[in-house]
């Protein structure tokens, strides 16, 4: 498992794109926002939490069709799964490898992007923690929608229709954490169900993503 | 013999054409009954005026939209556990009614909420519940379309659901988290005291009831179109190989 997992994350960092272009489609969004709203501090300090979290998503979305995709046309991932290591655990670590690639950096790159956005002061840990506990659900999750758009050539955009409806209880409970860290409020429940979000995807999601492996390479 | 020998292709086909025109004339009696009385023979509500007619779309659409999706919940399981044709072909019949059925509950609601709120949409978490529902249901479809293997979209698209069903009711909840509601609560509950009155009840059963049958007749209809597209697929294959 550690094998597999060293192997992602070297290819993830030698072939490029994948580990710059999720951070710099995320820094584009982010400064994209201010054009699109105007440059009240007021109202950017207000959607900050929001349009973080948002912008985040979409870049761990940017890099998801990588997850299997190349692994299924040279054929290692038929060679992964006659492989005594049991396919959820393929799943496990294909989603742990693509958090190390996209959603860790993410969270290292969202606080620098709240000073532009003039994030409320208060809520800069709360970026931190919540994206911490949240990103790996987006990743398990787009895991399994990666699995199942495996086989289809032009899956890019199916994908997306299928995993971003998957991904709007983490947003919901991951922005709601910021915003009422930015307001004073206390944003443990919150929190404490985003994690539960995550926990629940990692303990469920490997083996649906095991089973659409298994259909689509049959 | 047991209920899955009706799931035999052949026999579903048998059994389901003296079946058909029936349940699409009980549809059609139950609504033009329903819409009729409720329409024309039922009072004004004394705050929303006749605006509160839109109920007897309104709320049996919205029911067979959740409904729809818990039978094909059910078809799914059905197709992976003992791998049923009918059950898939169910499943995939099922869906384009659904969506349409989420698509009249929106639309019949905003027409609603207009007059009545004071705006056609609103961030409500019963609203958003149900646009993410829709969302849910583009995605179903869309994957169905998208492979070309029957049996490999079956079981991709019943697994989809699967997941989706947890995640569609994780969404329900979170929406409640998220927001404060302004759609009212339920109005129909076999366990509350406080109902709709008995004036609008009956009508509206009747509506319920011809919605039902309208959905168990289009899936029927839209399942047997499948098979015979099946049927003509295999013969096509079968001329190309000879």
């Amino acid at each position: 498992m550690i094998a597999l997992l060293r192997r992602d994350l070297k290819l993830a960092v030698r072939a490029g794109g994948g580990f710059g272009l999720g951070l710099a489609f995320f820094l584009i969004v982010v400064v994209l926002v201010p054009f699109g709203v105007g440059p009240e501090t007021e109202l950017l300090s207000r959607i900050a939490p929001g349009i973080l979290w948002v912008a985040s998503l979409l870049a761990a979305l940017l890099s998801l069709d990588r997850i299997f995709a190349l692994d299924y046309e040279d054929g290692s991932l038929a060679l992964l799964a006659t492989s005594p290591l049991p396919l959820e655990g393929v799943g496990l670590i294909k989603a742990l490898a693509h958090w190390i690639t996209t959603g860790l950096p993410l969270t290292i790159a969202a606080p620098a992007l709240g000073f532009l956005l003039s994030l409320a002061p208060e809520a800069y840990a709360y970026l931190l923690l919540s994206l911490l506990i949240g990103t790996p659900a987006l990743s398990m999750i787009g895991t399994f929608g990666a699995a199942l758009t495996v086989g289809l050539r032009r899956g890019g955009l199916l994908l997306s229709l299928l995993v971003l409806p998957l991904y709007v209880p983490t947003l919901i409970f991951g922005a709601e954490a910021v915003r009422r860290g930015a307001d004073g409020l206390d944003p443990t429940g919150a929190l404490l169900l985003l994690g539960g979000i995550t926990a629940g995807t990692f303990a469920l999601l490997p083996f649906a993503t095991a089973a659409t492996l298994r259909i689509n390479l049959r | 013999m047991s209920m899955w020998e009706y799931a035999n292709p052949k026999r579903f086909m048998g059994w389901t054409r003296p079946v058909l025109p029936w349940t699409f004339a009980l549809a059609g009696v139950c609504l033009v009954v329903g819409l009729v009385w409720g329409f024309f023979f039922t009072p004004d509500d004394f705050r929303q005026g006749s605006t509160v007619k839109i109920i007897y779309l309104h709320v049996p659409a919205a029911l067979m939209a959740i409904n729809a999706w818990i039978m094909m919940l059910v078809a799914s399981l059905i197709w992976v556990v003992r791998r049923h044709h009918v059950s898939a072909l169910a499943a995939r019949a099922a869906a384009p009614v659904g969506v349409t059925m989420t698509l009249i509950a929106l639309f019949t609601g905003a027409i609603w909420g207009q007059p009545m709120w004071g705006t056609y949409w609103a961030w409500d978490p019963r609203l958003t519940s149900f646009l993410i529902l829709f969302l849910f249901y583009l995605g179903y479809i869309a994957l169905w379309e998208a492979i070309e293997d029957p049996d490999t979209a079956a079981d991709l698209t019943s697994v989809l659901c699967m997941v989706g069903s947890i995640f569609a009711i994780l969404s329900r909840y979170a929406v409640l988290f998220w927001s404060q509601g302004l759609h009212q609560g339920a109005s129909l509950s076999l366990d509350k005291e406080e109902n709709v009155a008995d004036v609008f009840w009956f009508p509206l059963l009747v509506c319920i009831a011809g919605f039902v049958f309208l959905f168990i007749a289009l899936v029927l209809m839209r399942t047997r179109t499948e098979i015979r597209a099946r049927r003509m697929r295999a013969l096509e294959a079968r001329v190309q190989r000879a």
